[in-house]
This record gives C-alpha cells, structure tokens and sequence, in this order.
C-alpha cells in the first residue's frame, strides 16, 4: 500500500525481483500486499490459512505471468493481485456448496485480466509438473546430471569428475541417455 | 553430414545453445538446420524441451523461496501478536483488578440498596404454617424447671414441644385430620372438645408432601359420636363460593368467614385453594365449609405480606391420603359419612351441630 509517487516503479521493482527470483521482493510482497488480501479472505468466510494459501497461489500466478516475459502491468500491482487473490477464493468457494455472490465493484478490465492470467497460470503449472514428475520418475544420478549441464551449465569435465567417469566421452554418453529416457517419460504422460 | 546421427546432432546443438562454438561453427550450424528440415524440427524441439526444464527448474526453487519467506512472515506475525497481548496486560493488570472489584462492589451494594436481598428472603419464605406457639413463657418457664428437675437423673433433655391447632372428625368413631406440621416432631398428640373434654389420641398416618396427618383417638373414655353432619365435596369448588370455617387460633373456637378466591394454592399448588378469610396460627388443620356444609377443604397455611391470602389444602388431597393408608395401620374402615345434615339450616345452626366435630389438638 505504498501511497508514495514512486509507486510505480516500485511495483515494478518487485516484479523484477520476482523474475529473477529474489527473496527480498517476495517478502516485500508479502509486507506490502498480503494483509489486504488476507483481509478480504477472512472477510467471505475464510480462515487464516486459507488466505496463506490463496495469496501463495496469488504470487505463482504473478510469477508465472512475469516469467513469460510479456507481462505489462496495466494497473497498480496491489490491484492486479486483490483482482487474483479474489477470482482464486471465489474458484475456491464455488467449489464448495457454499454460495458466495460476485460483487461488481472492481471493474471489468481487472477481473478479465486475472481470469487471463489464472488461466495461463493453470496451463503452465499442468505443464511444468508433468515435467517435474518426469524428473522424479528418472531419479538419480541422471536428474542431477541434466541439471548441472543444462541448468548449472557446467562443463562435460566437471560432471565427468562428480560422478567418477572414466572420461568425458563416457559422460557424455550417459547424459545423452539420461535425456532421451527423460524425454521418453514426459512424452509418455 | 547427412548421415549424423541423432546423438551426435544433439551434442553438436547443445555446443550451439551453450555458445561453445567459434562463429564460423556457428554458421555452419545454422546453415546445417536451414538445409535439413528433420534436423531443424529436431532442434527446436530440444531447445523447447530444455527451456520448459530449465523453467520447471527455475519455478520450483521459486516456490521453495515462496515457501519459505511465508513461513517466515507467519512466523514473525504470529509471535509478535501475543507479545503485544500480553504487554498490554501487563500494563493494564492493575487497572482491570481495581475495575473489577469496583464493578463487584456497586453491583452488589446496589442489589442490597434497592432491597433486593430482603425481597428474596421474603418470597423464599413467605409462606407460614398456621401452628400456634402456646403458652411460650409459661413452657418455657415449665421448660426451666423439668431441666432442674432432670439435672441429676440422665435422661434426654430434649425441649417438650408445644403446640396447638385445629382437627375435625371425619368418621364418627375418632378419625380426625389435622395438617402434618401440627404433629412434626410430637411426643403425644391430645384432642380436645369445645366441652373442654380432652382424649388422647395416636398419630395413624402422615403425609407430608400434602401435609395431612390422619390421628385416631385412642382413649378408652371417648364414645363414638353422632353421624357427622358434613360430607366431603369431591369436586372443585368455585371461584367466589362462600366459605367459612371454625378454628382454635385461641382456646375458644373462632369462626371465620370469606370466600374462596383462587382454584391453586401457594406457588401455584394445584392440591389447594387459596381462600380468604382472616386465619391465625392456631388455624391449621380446621375444615373449610361451603354454605351447604360440604367441607371442601383443609385450612394449612397463609402467605406473609400478602392481605387475605390463606391457603387450604383440597378434600381431594385428602380422600387421596386416606386411599393410600395402609390397611394394617387401620384400626377399623374409614367410611366416610354421605348424609349431609347442614343443608338446609343456618349458619348459626350449621355451627352449633358442626362444633362438637371440631377439635382442639394439643401438641406436646
């Protein structure tokens, strides 16, 4: 709830933070934005946990958004986060028998916007567990090998030493092997 | 080139991705994937493939750093809260124990003031039996000196207990009724005419919940009477039926007479009628009569503070007693008299034929 005229670009600070996954910005997020929504949640029939939950979902939503690269903020952070915070615990109460009446305050615009985002955010997460579960299924050593080449990009020789290769060719091969078996199980699903 | 294989063709695109190759091999990498669609497909396959795990990658670290920032923002909050709880109690101890005993002070000089306690004591206990405390000096005096007396011998000194009240027959051959506070606690129980003819007589059968007590004359002087001149009314009288009654508030008989003013009795008794007519300790026990001369009823008691507010227990509490005495306690049936003689006389001559049916009891 920064009322300052800097508003903006701290908003965007944050979001740069979450981009490249900086614990500062997430607690600012949470400083900054979490008691609102809290607030809103505990208002419709929530509880506290229920509202931890709805706003970490909140900040995956946002995360998963910044991490496509394209995301322009149309409007101050706080509301674009109150718009999701609020589709999430309706999706979550209409789950339920409970009935809960949408209020036409916040604008049309916004709500649209958070549908988007939610729904892309549902998207990737299918997705990205698949491959998570993929990953989990390959099990060691070959999961650690493809994350220090491919993520940690460290070189044949290094991975050949931690894991006591005789050479980097032999490495090598295996790695190959560890990708195709990889590919082979997330293709599979 | 053509014949590469797919291994190695990955090898060769993952040098590309990670910007291990010269610039010349770069451009021959290009160019190699412009000329062959399969590879080409091949290629940006992998390239989707590795990004979508370096995202996954990426993504989960995220939401572990997610993770644990919330725990560690819950955490702050939530021992902060009863910190600040707590500090303020601490401060606000003093004030909340004098607030508190002021509170109890004024609520309760507050209730007394007003007179609340006095009030509840009242209607706790407003209800007095109509038993007449004899002689109080004189017993007490005679008290005096039978503890004199027994000073060296013994024997319990329980205090005599002296009482009078009211009893009517209710067969001609010594049943009488009387109300079961008249004789709590009797040593012996003396019956006395208006003739001043007194017969000793045994307690039969008491009901306490009702507060009837039957007694039958024991002694050997007493004759059986007359046939009684009432009956008993079974039903439930009327609301504003003419009543009275005769009784030994003194040692002469009083009569008295009101009228029947409510079908329930004290604290909404359905077993008796409140009845007014002026009664006094020394009353209890005494028939109630309609003008007829049924006896409807048996006078118990009055409510203190209250005008005119006199209570009789019902003769259909009465018959119930009688029913439920046992038959080996009985000395001869209980038959109950059905033939009114008062019904056609007046009051004068109602009284004079009822009074030698009334009785003094003696409690000692």
């Amino acid at each position: 709830m920064s009322k300052e005229k800097s508003d903006i670009n701290f908003d965007l600070e944050i979001l740069h933070g979450i981009a490249t996954g900086n614990n500062l910005a997430i607690r600012k997020l949470y400083k900054l934005h979490f008691p609102a929504i809290a607030k809103m949640i505990l208002n419709n029939q929530g509880s506290r946990e229920e509202a931890q939950d709805i706003f970490q979902e909140t900040v995956m939503v946002l995360y998963d958004k910044v991490s496509q690269g394209n995301f322009t903020l149309n409007s101050k952070l706080q509301t674009f986060l109150y718009a999701i915070s609020k589709r999430l615990w309706l999706k979550q109460l209409t789950r339920g028998a409970s009935k809960y009446h949408q209020d036409q305050i916040d604008s049309l615009e916004d709500s649209l916007a958070a549908e988007e985002a939610i729904e892309e955010h549902v998207l990737t997460e299918a997705n990205l567990n698949q491959m998570e579960d993929a990953l989990l299924t390959l099990g060691e050593p070959c999961k650690t090998i493809l994350q220090d080449f491919y993520i940690k990009n460290a070189s044949m020789t290094d991975i050949c030493e931690k894991f006591g290769y005789t050479n980097p060719d032999n490495a090598k091969n295996q790695k190959y092997k560890c990708l195709q078996r990889l590919k082979k199980i997330f293709f599979k699903k | 080139m053509r014949d590469l294989g797919t291994q190695e063709f990955i090898e060769w695109a993952d040098s590309y991705l990670r910007d291990e190759l010269s610039r010349e091999e770069r451009l021959r990498f290009e160019e190699f994937c412009s000329q062959n669609p399969t590879y080409a497909a091949l290629f940006s396959e992998h390239v989707s493939f590795i990004s979508s795990l370096k995202q996954t990658d990426a993504r989960a670290s995220f939401k572990q750093a997610l993770a644990e920032t919330a725990q560690e923002y819950y955490q702050a909050e939530t021992v902060k809260k009863p910190a600040k709880i707590i500090r303020l109690w601490n401060s606000l101890q003093l004030n909340a124990a004098v607030a508190a005993a002021i509170a109890i002070v004024s609520v309760f000089s507050t209730l007394w003031l007003t007179g609340y306690y006095s009030n509840l004591k009242k209607t706790s206990t407003d209800y007095s039996a109509l038993r007449r405390d004899m002689n109080t000096v004189k017993r007490n005096v005679n008290a005096h000196n039978a503890e004199i007396k027994n000073i060296k011998s013994d024997k319990d000194n329980t205090e005599d207990m002296h009482f009078g009240a009211t009893g009517f027959m209710i067969t001609r051959d010594g049943y009488v009724v009387t109300n079961y506070h008249v004789i709590t606690g009797a040593d012996s129980v003396h019956l006395q005419n208006h003739k001043g003819e007194s017969y000793k007589a045994e307690i039969i059968f008491t009901n306490p919940e009702k507060d009837l007590a039957i007694l039958h004359i024991s002694d050997s002087t007493f004759k059986s009477l007359k046939n009684l001149p009432y009956t008993f009314k079974k039903q439930d009288s009327d609301l504003g039926e003419d009543i009275y009654t005769i009784g030994f508030p003194r040692d002469e008989a009083v009569y008295g007479q009101g009228y029947l003013s409510s079908a329930t009795g004290y604290a909404g008794d359905t077993l008796a009628y409140q009845i007014s007519i002026p009664v006094n300790p020394g009353n209890s026990g005494g028939p109630v009569l309609d003008k007829d001369g049924n006896v409807i009823g048996i006078i118990s008691g009055k409510q203190k503070g209250i005008d005119g507010a006199a209570f009789a227990i019902k003769t259909k509490a009465l018959l119930e007693t009688l029913n439920s005495i046992p038959v080996d306690s009985l000395k001869g049936n209980i038959v109950l008299s059905n033939r009114n003689g008062l019904t056609n006389l007046n009051r004068t001559d109602q009284i004079k034929r009822l009074q030698d049916y009334i009785y003094i009891v003696k409690v000692y």
